[in-house]
């Protein structure tokens, strides 16, 4: 018998909660009332405004260039006018300014001409996946263009394609594997035409069979040179280090990048915004996101542009069932909690959660179980680095590897004494980097 | 019996050969000493603090009398180290410098304060401010989570049955190791001889202050404009006082204040006034 693959050490299995929002086809959402366009969507420098209070934008128009070598443009979803430039605080507590835009009554119909994408040289694909302002959409919000680079002097044997969304609750990407599929294929086409690997892998987990035979389906209908590997369900697969352990069963070393073991790994939302961008010129303005949680009414997959406000996506699933005990962007993992339903989404928004109360339990001393040091996926020792972090002793805690944490959650999910372990991981590294 | 005495002899031939070596060597390869590092370092504070940036006192004893460091850093030892160090370096004059003290610019407290959600993370400052600059409704007032109190070398930072954290200025020997800690740099340090000190870190207008906490500074300008001879200056909606001044009517400008927030730095009646201010808002 084949051993279905994935990673070896560490995992977790939550409870997938997908259901919830797994059947229901992606809507688009209608123009909100007011837009919040951040300038700091991305990792990496914020873009630099280059409208001013008052401007007229028309829909796809830059409005913020970016400032640095990591960094991205920005977009206006709409086209209307910008009622004024102020500091918002983002779902993950970034501060930086934004455009408020007010959106016309009228708004003009997409009218995009299909390019020709195969006649292109790769450095102009690239160029192009810059100037419409493409991100990583799996959450981290890395520069597209910046990624898909290959330094001189570097090959790239393998393009993993990430189709995993192992986050319980998050379903976009599925319903783009679905719904998207012809687009998301030919954007890893492109993809594969800037990059030039050997060979493309899409990771999908298990639990999306529908997906995962309609990717096979059309992979053989258009003649793409793409393999689909079904993975089996385990967090945190969607991990670039994880999935590339569990594809092409390669580890990357501690610092370094995917690059160093030939590989690239792209996330299939984004592979969908390069096709827009390279087939259509479209810029990245709007993203499908998972509105859902078990305090939402009618739980959707939403495409929305970037920049409406939480507030308005909610009252566009008929608000809230309950009363949420917590408001989450992201996964339930890896997601941020926010309090202000008047927050924007970003680029890298995959979902809003409206989560209801859970058993609160007060945190009690560590007992040293070791659970954590057995969920770990990087081999990592979460108890030892927490009692140096609440001790302060920040040098100590980078020594044992701190900054190889990605904070995915699984040794907090696993923790009988309910420590706030990824808090913990988190003020280890703001202070450590503060300390050197 | 002749074998206890060979081996008495051995062990005693031994000891006496090794002694002198050592002798012989303690004289030959002695590496000479300083004699005013010997006279300085028993007069080291040793709240061994690093305030100076060196490490312990024995350290900046060292660097002072290597001629690396200037005399005067040590907050510890105050003005009184530096005239004793000056005199063993064979300085004419010291400098003179006046005792600083920590002191939390902030008197917000859960009856006064709002909070923006319900945090339950880590009990640490810099862990509450990873998520939206923490859990209160003033972005830059003091977290109560007691950073300071982990890190303060001297005891001297405790925290009221209220939840406010004060520092002792008797107590506080000026390291500012708390200083460093605090994420929203609400200690500050003030002359230890301040005698009234404005007890809010908050610059924003005061509709915004307002909606946050009941006792921040509003940058109403009453202590300034009424009472000019207080020390207090709004600048950017937050009143300072200048310790240099007289301070004449401090005592009027601070029972003048609308929110209760300039108060006294030792002793006073601080819970007093937030109760004044308690009672009114209710």
């Amino acid at each position: 018998m084949q051993r279905i693959p994935t990673f070896r050490k560490g995992g977790v299995h939550p409870d997938d909660k997908k259901v919830l929002s797994c059947g229901h086809a992606i809507e688009k959402l209608p123009v909100p009332s007011e837009l919040i366009v951040s300038l700091s969507q991305h990792l990496g420098a914020p873009a630099a405004p280059t409208k001013q209070k008052g401007d007229v934008v028309t829909r796809g128009e830059k409005i913020g260039v970016a400032s640095g070598f990591i960094s991205a443009d920005v977009h206006s979803p709409v086209t209307g006018t910008i009622k004024e430039i102020r500091k918002v605080t983002l779902a993950n507590s970034v501060s930086c300014d934004a455009f408020v835009i007010i959106p016309d009554e009228q708004q003009p119909e997409d009218a995009y001409q299909r390019v020709d994408w195969q006649a292109q040289k790769p450095e102009e694909l690239l160029s192009v996946v810059k100037d419409m302002g493409i991100v990583g959409l799996g959450g981290a919000t890395f520069p597209a263009h910046v990624k898909l680079t290959v330094p001189k002097g570097k090959s790239v044997d393998y393009l993993v394609i990430n189709g995993v969304e192992c986050e319980p609750y998050l379903t976009a990407d599925h319903r783009v594997m679905l719904e998207r599929t012809d687009g998301a294929l030919t954007g890893i086409m492109i993809a594969a035409r800037i990059t030039d690997p050997k060979h493309i892998i899409i990771g999908v987990e298990m639990n999306k069979p529908d997906a995962i035979a309609r990717l096979k389906e059309r992979i053989a209908a258009l003649g793409y040179p793409i393999d689909v590997m079904s993975l089996k369900m385990k967090y945190p697969q969607g991990d670039e280090k994880q999935l590339l352990k569990a594809t092409i069963r390669k580890e990357i070393p501690s610092g370094k990048l995917p690059l160093d073991v030939g590989a690239i790994v792209c996330n299939i939302g984004t592979c969908y915004a390069v096709y827009e961008a390279c087939a259509y010129h479209k810029p990245l303005m709007e993203r499908v996101m998972t509105v859902t949680g078990e305090c939402i009414a009618t739980p959707k997959n939403i495409l929305a542009p970037i920049g409406t406000k939480v507030a308005d996506l909610i009252a566009f699933c008929g608000g809230f069932s309950t009363e949420p005990e917590k408001l989450v962007s992201g996964g339930p993992m890896m997601g941020f909690a926010f309090y202000d339903d008047q927050t924007p989404v970003a680029k890298g928004t995959s979902g809003i959660l409206a989560l209801p109360a859970s058993k609160s339990v007060a945190s009690t001393p560590c007992i040293s179980c070791g659970r954590c040091v057995a969920a770990c996926p990087m081999g990592l020792t979460p108890n030892r680095l927490y009692r140096n972090i609440s001790h302060e002793n920040y040098e100590e805690a980078m020594k044992l590897g701190l900054m190889d944490c990605k904070e995915c959650g699984c040794c907090a999910y696993v923790c009988p004494a309910h420590l706030p372990l990824v808090h913990g991981m988190k003020t280890g590294k703001k202070m450590g980097r503060k300390k050197k | 019996m002749i074998n206890i005495l060979y081996a008495f002899l051995v062990v005693t031939g031994l000891g006496l050969l090794l002694g002198f070596g050592l002798a012989f060597a303690a004289k030959k390869l002695e590496v000479p000493k300083d004699p005013r590092l010997a006279q300085m370092e028993p007069i080291m504070p040793n709240a061994n603090c690093g305030g100076c940036g060196y490490p312990g006192c024995a350290g900046y004893a060292a660097a002072v009398v290597a001629g690396e460091a200037p005399i005067g850093l040590c907050a510890p030892g105050g003005s009184e180290l530096s005239r004793k160090m000056a005199e063993i370096m064979g300085l004419d004059s010291a400098p003179v410098s006046e005792k600083m003290v920590a002191f939390v610019h902030c008197i917000g407290s859960v009856a006064t304060t709002n909070k923006d959600y319900r945090y339950e993370g880590m009990t640490d400052c810099n862990a509450a401010s990873l998520l939206f600059s923490g859990d209160n409704s003033c972005k830059s007032g003091c977290l109560r989570l007691g950073s300071c109190i982990k890190v303060c070398p001297a005891d001297a930072i405790s925290r009221q049955e209220d939840g406010r954290i004060v520092v002792d200025p008797d107590l506080c020997i000026g390291c500012k190791k708390c200083t460093a800690v605090c994420p929203n740099g609400v200690i500050k340090m003030v002359p230890a001889s301040a005698t009234y000190v404005v007890a809010c870190n908050n610059h924003e207008s005061g509709a915004k202050v307002r909606k946050a906490c009941s006792v921040g500074c509003i940058g109403c300008k009453i202590c300034e404009n009424k009472f000019p001879e207080s020390g207090c200056k709004v600048v950017n909606f937050l009143s300072e006082i200048d310790y240099s001044s007289s301070q004449a009517q401090i005592v009027d400008a601070a029972n003048a204040c609308p929110q209760k927030c300039i108060v006294p730095m030792r002793g006073g009646d601080v819970e007093a006034g937030m109760n004044q201010v308690v009672a009114q808002r209710d």
